[in-house]
């Protein structure tokens, strides 16, 4: 086919620059700026699946939720102007979620750049501050070389998304297609060196520790780490507790596995992270809502953070040892220099932390005998029907926060949320990646009744694309995280946020998907289990009660460990 | 509050378009001014080095060198503060000919700075002065309180020299590819 001689267009060079890269799927949206692209990705469609989304901004968080799901990288590709500029919420979101994705974007002819021409945005300007590189092709033999340095910064070190323009004229000018592979680039360190008498201190710090405590991040997930965390937590016999986005690190009931950090953490966790004489954090970033007030947050602890961006060590909290590397290493290095210990009567300290939760906070959300449904109880439900096996994905708000806290897993790359933007909308296009990534897992989509309207549009992508999501939307009539707060921080003044909802069953019957609304409680168990036998796309919507809030919760700007347990 | 600090940061970077908006979109983020600004090649071919100045805390300031130093193309960044460079500026005046000729307290003053003369015509005359920032202030100052009338002033980024020994770029990257040989075959 390619003699080495043969020129063909930046386009088709694009293309098989993205199939060299392993590049299966992208999720886009064709535009006047992007069509020569479009028009060469019809001669492969054999190798490259497109997903027709049906918003740009639908796109980034679908190509996530492929990222999150599957451990590749996700790619979506949009036109310039308005399409590109769609396409930043979910830029921002990865780059805070450090979610691998490549944004290929239109733009027009570079001899217009500058002229405010038709739909011209300086698209590399805008997104430098919010991803992990931008760049401007503006000649085609610039082509193999942008992508191939795009895919690897995407996915190594600290992961995150890789902006390209494609100019007009790189997109029709003729090139020889010249293979390119980038896995080194000398301004960018991407597997710290590590240095050795660091990992000598934290292994001592760890083994003549008494009330030693590990924080699980992402970061374990995205370094292909969780053997490597489970030998390190087994051996030191470590109780840890996980961030939003490290719930699926290890499985929830493994027994060292203590639950939620945070502002809706569990509380013993809270509790512990100020009592304990190590804490070893693994690849999370001390973000406010796991710290609380920063003043009092495990001052009396010896910390330890093991990370592989520099940026993170004592940006948020002081570090005693930093341990800078990739942790699948770290954890490794520091397994072999570990005694093997008996915490048992320090683990067993989490216990009545644990009972007070569950008297106080727990029971009454997921058995509350009477009354309308509660969040809780459905995701428990769902969680349980599905052998606590399936994809969670979650919008943002209160129905994220259930999710997180009542949602269990028993394998890795499971859990698909917002956790540092908090995009609202993020739920419905992701559960679209999610699916497309992994054809073999169920995916529970859980979501409010605000966050469905912000991408409700995508239900057409899941008709189209015939996706299972198993779409849970809980119900209450509120935007209800900014309600809770409302009540508890602004006298119930609840400025702006019910909703004046549409009869969501008869949205997803417009596009062709099955749905049943649950009320009571008799009927919830029977309508999960029509969703979940459904073959393709269903949407059970479940009431819940109004002013439904999510406990415990640590208030802004408290002590982490100074939980409310009921309002 | 914490107290600010001036601190001299030096960058040196890859030689593509942009890398300027990225550092500079460091500094807007925190809302800290650029008080003085260099950009040049340095001693390596295809590297630019950036010497900028300003006045923030020293939280800020690991932030800032956090950010920068995340920047893809920026090879490294550090801090320094006075007491750990030698740093000097270049600031040209302009005065009129009539003024230099006819002033001695002018001709005085310029030659006591060790100002040298660049150019001169019969309208005006440019002197040039290399030095630190106290030494430029000190020398405007002193011709505004004389009356003499800089007719143009313009005044240079700072550029600095560290005291301790710096590891050189070529260093670093020459280590940083022997870490990494493995993947360079």
């Amino acid at each position: 086919m390619n003699n080495g001689n043969e020129k063909i267009s930046g386009s088709e060079a694009l293309i098989r620059a993205l199939i060299q890269e392993g590049v299966d799927t992208i999720f886009g949206y064709p535009g006047g700026a992007i069509m020569p692209v479009y028009d060469a990705l019809f001669d492969h469609l054999d190798k490259i699946r497109h997903i027709l989304v049906r918003h740009e901004q639908g796109a980034t968080h679908a190509a996530e939720g492929y990222a999150r799901a599957s451990g590749k990288t996700g790619v979506c590709m949009v036109t310039g102007g308005p399409g590109a500029t769609n396409t930043l919420t979910g830029i921002a979101d990865a780059m805070l979620d450090s979610t691998p994705i490549v944004v290929l974007a239109g733009q027009i002819a570079t001899e217009f750049i500058g002229t405010d021409a038709f739909q011209e945005v300086d698209f590399t300007c805008v997104t430098q501050p919010i991803c992990k590189w931008s760049y401007q092709i503006s000649s085609p033999e610039e082509i193999t070389w942008a992508v191939a340095r795009a895919f690897f910064i995407a996915r190594s070190g600290r992961p995150g998304p890789v902006v390209l323009s494609i100019a007009k004229n790189a997109q029709v000018g003729l090139t020889a297609y010249v293979p390119q592979k980038v896995n080194y680039i000398r301004s960018y360190d991407d597997d710290p060196e590590i240095d050795m008498s660091r990992i000598e201190e934290a292994a001592a710090a760890i083994n003549s520790a008494k009330k030693p405590f590990v924080l699980a991040g992402q970061g374990i997930e995205l370094g292909n780490a969780q053997d490597e965390f489970r030998a390190f937590v087994e051996k030191g016999d470590l109780p840890f507790g996980c961030t939003l986005l490290g719930l699926s690190v290890l499985p929830s009931s493994h027994p060292l596995n203590m639950g939620m950090l945070g502002m809706h953490g569990n509380y013993c966790n809270n509790v512990k992270t100020n009592e304990c004489d190590v804490l070893v954090a693994v690849g999370m970033r001390f973000d406010d809502r796991v710290t609380g007030n920063l003043e009092t947050y495990a001052r009396q602890a010896k910390v330890i953070h093991l990370d592989i961006d520099p940026a993170e060590i004592g940006k948020n909290v002081p570090v005693d040892i930093p341990v800078l590397g990739n942790c699948r290493k770290t954890l490794a290095l520091l397994t072999e220099r570990l005694s093997r210990a008996d915490r048992s009567e320090w683990k067993d300290s989490f216990e009545a932390y644990r009972r007070e939760e569950y008297e106080k906070v727990i029971r009454k959300e997921l058995y509350p005998g009477s009354g309308p449904l509660n969040m809780g109880e459905v995701v428990n439900a769902v969680s349980e029907a599905v052998g606590h096996n399936a994809i969670l994905v979650t919008d943002v708000g209160q129905n994220q926060m259930m999710a997180a806290r009542y949602f269990k897993f028993t394998s890795m790359r499971s859990i698909l949320t917002s956790g540092g933007m908090g995009t609202m909308g993020y739920c419905i296009p992701a559960a679209v990646g999610a699916c497309v990534a992994r054809p073999d897992r169920t995916v529970c989509a859980f979501t409010g009744d605000g966050g469905l309207q912000m991408t409700v549009q995508e239900f057409g992508t899941i008709m189209e694309q015939k996706l299972p999501v198993k779409l849970i939307l809980l119900n209450n009539s509120y935007l209800g995280n900014v309600r809770q707060w409302q009540q508890l921080f602004f006298n119930r003044r609840y400025a702006f946020t019910h909703l004046e909802n549409p009869d969501f069953q008869m949205v997803a019957s417009a596009y062709g998907i099955p749905s049943r609304r649950v009320t009571e409680r008799p009927g919830l168990k029977d309508a999960i289990r029509e969703m979940l036998e459904t073959d393709g796309p269903f949407l059970l919507e479940a009431c819940v009660a109004e002013e439904g809030n999510v406990m415990p919760m640590t208030p802004p700007g408290q002590s982490i460990d100074n939980m409310l347990m009921e309002c | 509050m914490e107290d600010t600090v001036l601190y001299t940061i030096i960058v040196h970077s890859e030689n593509f378009s942009g890398i300027l908006n990225q550092i500079a979109a460091v500094f807007t983020r925190l809302q800290v001014n650029i008080e003085s600004l260099n950009v040049s090649a340095s001693s390596m071919k295809n590297v630019h080095k950036f010497t900028i100045s300003c006045k923030t805390t020293p939280k800020n300031m690991d932030k800032i060198l956090g950010q920068i130093n995340k920047k893809m193309d920026v090879i490294n960044a550090s801090c320094y503060t006075d007491d750990e460079i030698f740093q000097s500026e270049i600031a040209m005046f302009k005065i009129s000919t009539d003024e230099f000729k006819n002033s001695d307290d002018t001709s005085r003053l310029l030659r006591g700075y060790n100002t040298h003369i660049v150019e001169v015509t019969p309208d005006f005359i440019v002197v040039e002065l290399a030095g630190s920032s106290e030494a430029i202030n000190s020398l405007y100052r002193e011709l505004t309180r004389i009356g003499c009338a800089v007719k143009q002033f313009v005044r240079s980024g700072k550029v600095a020299v560290t005291a301790s020994p710096l590891e050189k770029v070529s260093d670093l990257l020459a280590k940083r590819a022997e870490r990494y040989k493995d993947r360079l075959q």
